[in-house]
């Protein structure tokens, strides 16, 4: 190897070596990572910063259950007797959020549920994106008819109104005799994660398919190529590491939206139904339809609160992400 | 080594390329085809610059990634030192692609920005399998480019136009090249460093035995590095030939516009050569004009221009030209008229 | 025309700064121009001269955090300062540019004609069929072929080249004083460049416009600059007329420069080592001393003036001694 390389001490004198201005002359400590840019310009969005912390909390103390919760997911703060019924007691010091119809204690409740729907929706998620990615990125790199058949599936399940095709998806997938020991009953967790995961994909695909068109064009792949890259080398090593932006933001409003279709499935009593008393966020919310009216203004007041909170900021943190990476913003320079 | 002049390093032969454009016209849907490269040939040899010049829709930058199969050719032959490259499978080309190298007219964009300047020199060692220490591989071809190798950490934002451009050689050159296609290289550089990468790249053709192929639309670069000269046109080759006969006696009257529109850093030469404007605007390769395509902007185009394509033959210039009625013209217009060279201060 | 000596367009210390994440930037430190009627000023520079943010800090196109200081008038009227409404009066009425890219600076939705009109009509009071035959008037005098024809098509339909046609018709239709072309070939294929130079040279000598030049390429300016401002880190270093700049430059950026391009009979080229200034903080003195192969410590110290010699103004201290010593050897 060593003599491929002649030494240039012989090149004429009037080459000029350019001298590279050094990190101190840049004004720069030293070397920075387009990950460490994108930190500090992540950390430079005030709103994105505080529902980060806000998110942090609130999973933090949703996770921490047995520390946080006060009682039992299907545990009456004390039971009836003749003098004092249980039911429905208004926010006091026994009950911070009060009480259900059978006296159990809607804060822990709440924190039991959010428990169960941040499950949800991360799974989901997870699976979305996981699939959604791989099939998203091979339609942009093969390009003719694979793409366009995916972008016809996917727009079929966009154009389709989400609550019907919720619904629609839902039933069918219950009748199928083969998927039933995979994805369990209809009424399960594993099966609403499914059917989420299902109707969501393909928002992810369209996404991941997007950035990677974007930049499978650009000079750097082609580079690659040009030294006889493999296909997958170009996709794991150069376009899907150059995607992460967009591929975390999709990670983010994947999970609201799963949040948020639970909820909507609960709602109309489609919700995952757990056994002995356990609950999720949406199931809380779907109960507060009764409660409206009734004037037990904490059942309703308490779950979509923390339904909005939920949902919000992980949208600012999303919005964050994005931000932060937002190919735009990194400038090299140029002439002026 | 054989002779140089017998087997060139590159040689193209009849070499087409062109893309279906699907046009929508109302419900019909028409398919076109854009001639981007038609039936072109050329060779160039060890150690050898061949210069294409050309402007836009000329097919130029088609067809330098078509010489290095990173685009198909629809038709044709290119042989790398008297192998076949056309119709190879990728897995054939592999190890050929240590050989024949590109380097890119966008500093900002060739290289990944989230790898290290030495991990995206580094790639093309990796993915061949090189023994030996790439760490030390990379840095001296950083050196060896005009950088540190301190550098090698760094992430190319950190880093100017020029000096990226001159990563993008150092990975060109890290497996040790033949022949490297140079695609406009220096024209997204500020002029004073433009000289710079220029220098290296001539050194670097001396020290390593390269050829290029350089490609531009910058006319007095490509004169300065160039032996020899090709100009396009609209896909096809207008005329070719040793740099200085070309600059000093065009016969072509598209090259004769080409140079006189080139304008000269010279008042005094700017003032009083006149100049030949072209009229109109360059047609679309989609549909290009029967016969010779550049009778729809020639100032003397005949009706033979319109029914019969000239062939890129010696018409008794010496080199070859691609018109009927090809004609030298008096030095006064040509754009090599002698004004006070070398150094200024 | 002209109350004070004969100047369309004169900027005195003009400053403009952007305040930034990192700091300020100063991206004009201190520039003066002149530009007297039916004259082309060719204004060169690279990245970080700073030329192209002078006349758009002129034109009130800079984002609004952008500082501006010092003074810059069209005929006499001070535009520093002055309220937007009024800016916007004198913007394409009494001075006009012109950009390097026709495409994004056109409304793709609207035809030709209705694009002239409208700046027509936003400064003039006029009928609209008075004002669309004004606009094949334009089309017609910047050498579109068919003007009635084409001011009824779409900017898609049109080249590159003619659209930069356009953009000129659309600078001028208003009769500025000055127009102001912000590298307006670089994106131009040669041939086209060279017909679009006509363009400009033929409205400035018809319609005795002043036209300020903005380019990186030396070759332009020999082509059809009359007087040529070397830019560099914001401020200028070298004027003059077209054929001192050339044929005896004193400032080293420019025989930098000079030296730098292909020229008959050149073997080597002549780069100029390092890298262009970084805006946040350019070096003191005179900003190109870090690249100077002449600096000498005094060149760390104050900002150098303009000063005249001979038949250049030069903002290089040692200009004196170094074309003596040149002249010796």
């Amino acid at each position: 190897m060593t003599d491929l390389l002649p030494s240039i001490a012989t090149a004429p004198v009037e080459f000029v070596p350019e001298t590279v201005p050094t990190a101190e002359s840049e004004g720069l400590a030293k070397s920075i990572s387009p990950r460490r840019m994108a930190l500090k310009r992540f950390l430079s969005h005030k709103p994105a910063v505080i529902c980060t912390v806000i998110l942090a909390m609130m999973v933090l103390f949703v996770v921490l259950s047995p520390l946080t919760a006060r009682y039992g997911v299907n545990e009456a703060i004390f039971p009836t007797t003749a003098e004092r019924s249980n039911r429905y007691i208004s926010p006091s010091s026994e009950a911070w959020f009060g009480t259900d119809e059978i006296g159990r204690d809607l804060y822990s409740r709440l924190i039991y549920g959010t428990q169960v729907s941040l499950q949800i929706g991360l799974a989901t998620a997870v699976i979305a994106v996981f699939i959604g990615t791989a099939v998203g990125a091979y339609a942009a790199m093969r390009g003719g008819f694979f793409d366009d058949v995916l972008m016809r599936v996917t727009d079929i399940f966009i154009a389709f109104p989400f609550l019907v095709a919720l619904l629609v998806i839902r039933n069918m997938l219950g009748e199928v005799p083969w998927l039933e020991p995979i994805l369990g009953e209809r009424t399960s967790i594993r099966f609403v994660i499914f059917l989420l995961a299902v109707l969501v994909w393909t928002t992810v695909a369209r996404v991941v398919r997007g950035q990677v068109l974007a930049l499978k064009e650009r000079e750097f792949i082609e580079a690659s190529r040009a030294v006889g890259a493999s296909n997958f080398r170009i996709v794991t090593r150069h376009l899907l590491p150059n995607s992460i932006g967009p591929i975390l933001v999709a990670l983010t409003f994947t999970v609201v939206l799963a949040i948020i279709a639970e909820a909507t499935l609960s709602f109309f009593g489609f919700g995952p139904q757990l056994g002995s008393g356990a609950t999720s966020l949406g199931n809380l919310v779907a109960t507060s339809k009764e409660n409206v009216l009734s004037g037990h203004w904490w059942m309703v007041i308490f779950p979509c609160v923390t339904l909005l909170l939920l949902a919000l900021t992980i949208n600012f943190v999303g919005d964050g992400l994005r931000d932060a990476t937002d190919p735009k913003l990194q400038r090299g320079g140029g002439r002026a | 080594m054989t002779d140089a002049a017998a087997t060139p390093v590159i040689e193209v032969q009849e070499l087409v390329k062109v893309f279906p454009v699907r046009r929508a016209k109302g419900i019909r849907v028409t398919k076109r085809l854009v001639q981007a490269v038609s039936d072109v040939s050329f060779s160039i040899g060890s150690k050898e610059t061949l210069g294409l010049v050309g402007e836009s829709g000329s097919g130029k930058s088609t067809l330098g990634r078509c010489v290095l199969q990173l685009i198909e050719p629809s038709a044709g032959s290119v042989k790398y030192k008297g192998t076949e490259l056309v119709g190879m499978s990728r897995e054939q080309l592999r190890p050929l692609r240590r050989e024949l190298q590109i380097v890119f007219q966008d500093p900002f964009a060739s290289l990944d920005p989230r790898l290290t300047v030495g991990d995206a020199i580094a790639e093309p060692l990796k993915i061949h399998k090189v023994d030996g220490d790439h760490l030390a591989r990379v840095r001296s071809l950083l050196d060896l480019v005009g950088l540190s190798p301190d550098h090698a950490s760094r992430y190319p934002h950190e880093f100017s136009g020029g000096q990226r451009q001159r990563i993008g050689v150092a990975r060109a050159l890290a497996l040790d090249p033949t022949f490297i296609v140079l695609d406009e290289p220096v024209s997204a550089l500020d002029v004073s460093i433009q000289a710079g990468v220029i220098n290296l790249l001539q050194d670097l053709q001396v020290e390593l035995d390269l050829s290029y192929l350089f490609i531009a639309h910058d006319l007095s670069v490509v004169r300065h590095i160039s032996e020899r000269v090709a100009v396009m046109y609209l896909g096809k080759l207008v005329e070719v030939g040793p740099a200085e006969e070309l600059y000093t006696g065009a016969a072509h009257p598209y090259t004769q516009a080409l140079l006189s529109a080139i304008p000269e850093p010279d008042p005094v030469v700017e003032r009083e050569r006149e100049s030949l404007t072209l009229i109109g605007d360059i047609p679309s390769p989609i549909d290009p004009p029967s016969g010779c395509r550049f009778r729809t902007r020639c100032p003397k185009a005949q009706p033979r221009c319109a029914t019969e394509e000239p062939e890129l033959i010696d018409r008794g210039f010496g080199h070859p030209v691609a018109c009927h009625y090809p004609e030298r013209l008096p030095d006064s217009i040509s754009a090599a008229v002698d004004f006070q060279s070398g150094s200024v201060g | 025309m002209t109350a004070n000596g004969g100047s369309v367009l004169e900027l005195r210390d003009f400053r403009v700064t952007f305040p930034t994440h990192f700091g300020d930037v100063m991206a004009v430190r201190g520039v003066d121009v002149d530009v007297a009627e039916g004259e082309l000023l060719g204004v060169v520079g690279e990245s970080g001269s700073g030329k192209s943010v002078t006349f758009l800090g002129l034109m009130g196109l800079l984002p609004r955090s952008a500082r501006i200081e010092g003074s810059a008038r069209i005929g006499g009227f001070e535009l520093v300062g002055a309220p937007k409404k009024v800016i916007n009066r004198v913007r394409g009425k009494r001075v006009a540019m012109i950009f390097q890219d026709p495409l994004s600076a056109l409304n793709p939705v609207h035809r030709i004609g209705d694009q002239i009109v409208e700046m027509i009509l936003s400064h003039q009071q006029m009928g609209k069929k008075a004002a669309w035959e004004k606009s094949v008037e334009l089309l017609d005098i910047v050498g579109i072929p068919q003007p009635r024809e084409r001011a009824s098509q779409y900017p898609h339909e049109f080249s590159g080249g003619m659209r930069q046609r356009v953009m000129i018709a659309m600078a001028i239709a208003n009769d500025p004083e000055v127009l102001i072309a912000d590298e307006p070939t670089t994106a131009l294929d040669v041939t086209v460049q060279a017909q679009i130079l006509d363009v400009l040279q033929r409205i400035r000598q018809e319609m005795r416009t002043a036209v300020v030049l903005i380019t990186h390429d030396l070759g332009v300016i020999a082509r059809i600059a009359d007087r040529v401002q070397v830019m560099y880190a914001g401020r200028v270093a070298e004027r003059g007329d077209i054929g001192p700049i050339f044929a005896h430059p004193t400032h080293p950026y420019t025989q930098g420069l000079l030296n730098s391009i292909p020229a008959l009979g050149r073997e080597r080229l002549t780069p100029i080592p390092g890298a262009p200034p970084n805006m946040l903080q350019p070096p003191s003195g005179c900003a190109f001393r870090v690249r100077c192969p002449h600096a000498i410590d005094a060149c760390a110290g104050d900002l150098p003036e303009l000063r005249q010699l001979g038949d250049l103004a030069t903002a290089c201290i040692r200009a004196e001694e170094l074309t003596a010593l040149r002249s010796v050897s």
